[in-house]
């Protein structure tokens, strides 16, 4: 990974999670990342829900669900790698491999579990192939998964050049375009269902512990005897696993391939992570801050989409966000340590 | 001996020769002069642009948002000069240099400052710029037509049979190698990237190295989307789109190591051609160019897993398999 400040790496992140005697339960929560994400959601919600009318309709507030679930779900797995100590930048090539590679299945005739198989083994696959490079071969992960991101979208150019796959058999449109129950999607009942095995893996599980621990001290975990290289190994096929439930469902919703689908989407999920509170260089983060930024991801473009902000803008707007989230906290701590001195 | 002819970047050298003569005993007319020369030429922006990034990345930062940069320049150049057609080219330059400067010294400031993590404040800074264009420009492109004719032919203009774009290649290399090697600056550079601890007791201010490290991708940025903007003669928002990535790829190939201090101005000048080489071989040799990623994605592959193999045997052996999971 990239280390940013030398002198100490973990500062302003970690030591909300260090228990301290002086700071009783509840103020720790009113201190936490999370609250202060849930104030900026919340706060957005009510801007929102002011400057247009639509914005407050069951349906409308359902269509802007898809901003993120799709994301969101990738975004679970990949604050386990972040956490971990590692990145791929790859999600968004293996959503568009796995996507070819349903697209070519169904040129054979290939029905909806068959698809389901084929967008999961591939995703499974670029996980492990990643993985293998960063694990067994000791190598930067950064750095092979921008090498694999041009690889997976390249073998999909390959394939699909510049055509288009479609002919999506109907009962496969379920995943992205069904309703469970009145306006709650399928892709909404995925998200919750994922990142509640996310909170319960991460939180709950030793398994989430050793997460935390490689990425605090991956050396020191060496040591304590957590096969790190097998942990990271497990998260890379998270990762690659949960970018092929993606592929599923974009594609399903979308019911087309194309070589350009999902562009530029490993970078906003990052973002979402990195927003969700997760230390970019590793050792801290929570699932319920990334569920949270989800949200207000979500909430920020339908918003700004109600109010015909075209996309690009929307991009300053997360921008601002993303470094305004993590930049008050410090320059907070800045300006209490000078009123001290 | 290996001082002299450094390995790293002699193995790239042969495999960029390997490369032309493969694709020479297919297609002879690639190796005429003129062809190199062109190649070079389209290669010139990824040179400039990996040399900036090589800075960045030996303070142990990134910066993700240098394809953003040089397209808000070039827009805004753009704009300049359909404002005032007038303005003289050396103006241009500079101001598209000053912008890129500024951008980068953005990024600086709150790496140095603030110490957001470099990935994070360039991803933020990269969406933010594209946004931005899109204010200025209101969506729209600026066409050949509304550039000046002085604007869009600087970068074609041909000096000592190679054009403009060219020489500014070859003009940041030298001055890069002569910085790296010669200045208190470059050798900081390597300090902060090599031992950021040591580097605080050798009395080397890290944050501001970092600092003007990004003003200094920035200017170069700022400077390429002129050229790229007036080579194209075509200003719009996602000019150069995922660029940052290729940059980003060009330093990995040349054996800039992402963790900070190893690197050379020859490698990342070299990992760009090695890149461009391919980009241009591949229409000649009657490859599709939609095999263009997935191969330059393999080279990074290849090229980090070489590196990492002969960079292995330095640590300690106690520590060995520890260093190998990290």
């Amino acid at each position: 990974m990239i280390d940013a400040t030398p002198d100490t790496p973990h500062d302003a992140g970690q030591t909300r999670h260090v228990p301290d005697r002086l700071n009783s339960r509840a103020m720790r929560i009113f201190k936490s990342w999370e609250a202060l994400l849930l104030a900026v959601a919340i706060a957005i919600f009510i801007i929102n829900s002011f400057s247009s009318p639509y914005f407050l309709s069951a349906w409308n507030l359902s269509d802007a669900t898809f901003n993120f679930t799709e994301k969101a779900m990738i975004a679970f797995a990949m604050s386990l790698l972040i956490i971990s100590g590692e990145i791929d930048l790859s999600v968004a090539s293996i959503i568009a491999l796995a996507s070819t590679a349903m697209g070519l299945a169904v040129q054979y005739g290939a029905g909806t579990p068959e698809l389901i198989a084929i967008g999961l083994i591939v995703g499974l696959l670029c996980g492990a192939f990643n993985g293998f490079f960063v694990t067994v071969l000791g190598l930067p992960s950064i750095v092979v998964t921008i090498g694999t991101m041009s690889l997976f979208r390249g073998i999909s150019y390959i394939i699909l050049g510049d055509e288009a796959f479609r002919g999506y058999p109907a009962s496969f449109s379920w995943f992205g375009q069904g309703y469970i129950y009145w306006v709650f999607t399928v892709e909404m009942l995925l998200f919750v269902i994922i990142a509640l095995i996310y909170g319960v893996l991460l939180h709950k599980t030793n398994f989430g512990r050793t997460v935390y621990a490689i990425g605090n001290n991956p050396t020191g975990a060496l040591f304590s005897g957590i096969r790190v290289a097998r942990v990271k190994f497990i998260l890379f096929l998270l990762t690659g696993l949960m970018s092929g439930v993606a592929a599923i469902c974009l594609t399903s919703r979308l019911g087309s391939t194309r070589p350009s689908i999902a562009t530029g989407m490993e970078l906003e999920v990052v973002t979402m992570v990195v927003l969700g509170g997760v230390n970019i260089l590793g050792g801290s983060g929570t699932i319920p801050g990334v569920v949270i930024a989800a949200f207000v991801m979500g909430l920020v473009t339908f918003g700004l989409g109600l109010l015909n902000v075209p996309g690009i803008v929307m991009s300053i707007f997360i921008g601002l966000l993303l470094i305004g989230v993590i930049a008050l906290p410090r320059l907070w701590t800045m300006v209490v340590a000078r009123h001290k001195t | 001996m290996t001082r002299i002819i450094p390995v790293r970047e002699t193995i790239l050298a042969c495999a960029i020769l390997f490369l032309i003569v493969l694709v020479a005993s297919r297609f002879s007319g690639f190796v005429a002069p003129s062809n190199l020369a062109n190649v070079f030429n389209d290669t010139a922006p990824l040179i400039i642009l990996a040399l900036g990034q090589m800075v960045v990345i030996l303070t142990r930062c990134i910066d993700l948002s240098m394809a953003a940069n040089l397209a808000l320049t070039g827009m805004a150049v753009a704009m300049i000069n359909v404002a005032m057609p007038g303005l003289p080219i050396p103006a241009i330059i500079t101001i598209a240099i000053m912008i890129g400067a500024m951008m980068g010294a953005i990024n600086g400031i709150l790496v140095w400052k603030l110490s957001i993590p470099p990935i994070v404040v360039t991803l933020g800074t990269m969406t933010i710029f594209r946004g931005v264009i899109f204010l200025i420009s209101d969506g729209k492109w600026v066409n050949s037509h509304e550039m000046s004719p002085a604007f869009t032919g600087f970068p074609r203009t041909v000096l000592l049979g190679l054009p403009v774009m060219s020489w500014t290649a070859v003009m940041t290399i030298i001055l890069f190698g002569i910085m790296m090697a010669r200045t208190p600056f470059g050798r900081s550079i390597f300090a902060v990237g090599g031992n950021p601890h040591a580097a605080v007791y050798a009395g080397i201010n890290v944050g501001k190295t970092q600092f003007w490290a990004f003003v200094v991708s920035g200017a170069l940025a700022g400077l390429t989307g002129y050229l790229w903007v007036a080579r194209y003669a075509v200003a719009y928002v996602d000019i150069a789109g995922g660029f940052e990535l290729e940059v980003v790829a060009a330093c990995v190939i040349g054996g800039i190591s992402i963790a900070g201090g190893i690197g050379s101005v020859g490698g990342a000048v070299l990992g760009a051609i090695f890149l461009g080489v391919v980009k241009n071989a591949l229409p000649v040799v009657n490859i599709s160019p939609f095999w263009q990623l997935a191969i330059s994605g393999s080279a990074i592959l290849i090229a980090v897993a070489f590196n990492a193999r002969a960079g292995r045997a330095k640590g300690r052996i106690i520590l060995k398999s520890a260093e190998t999971t990290q």
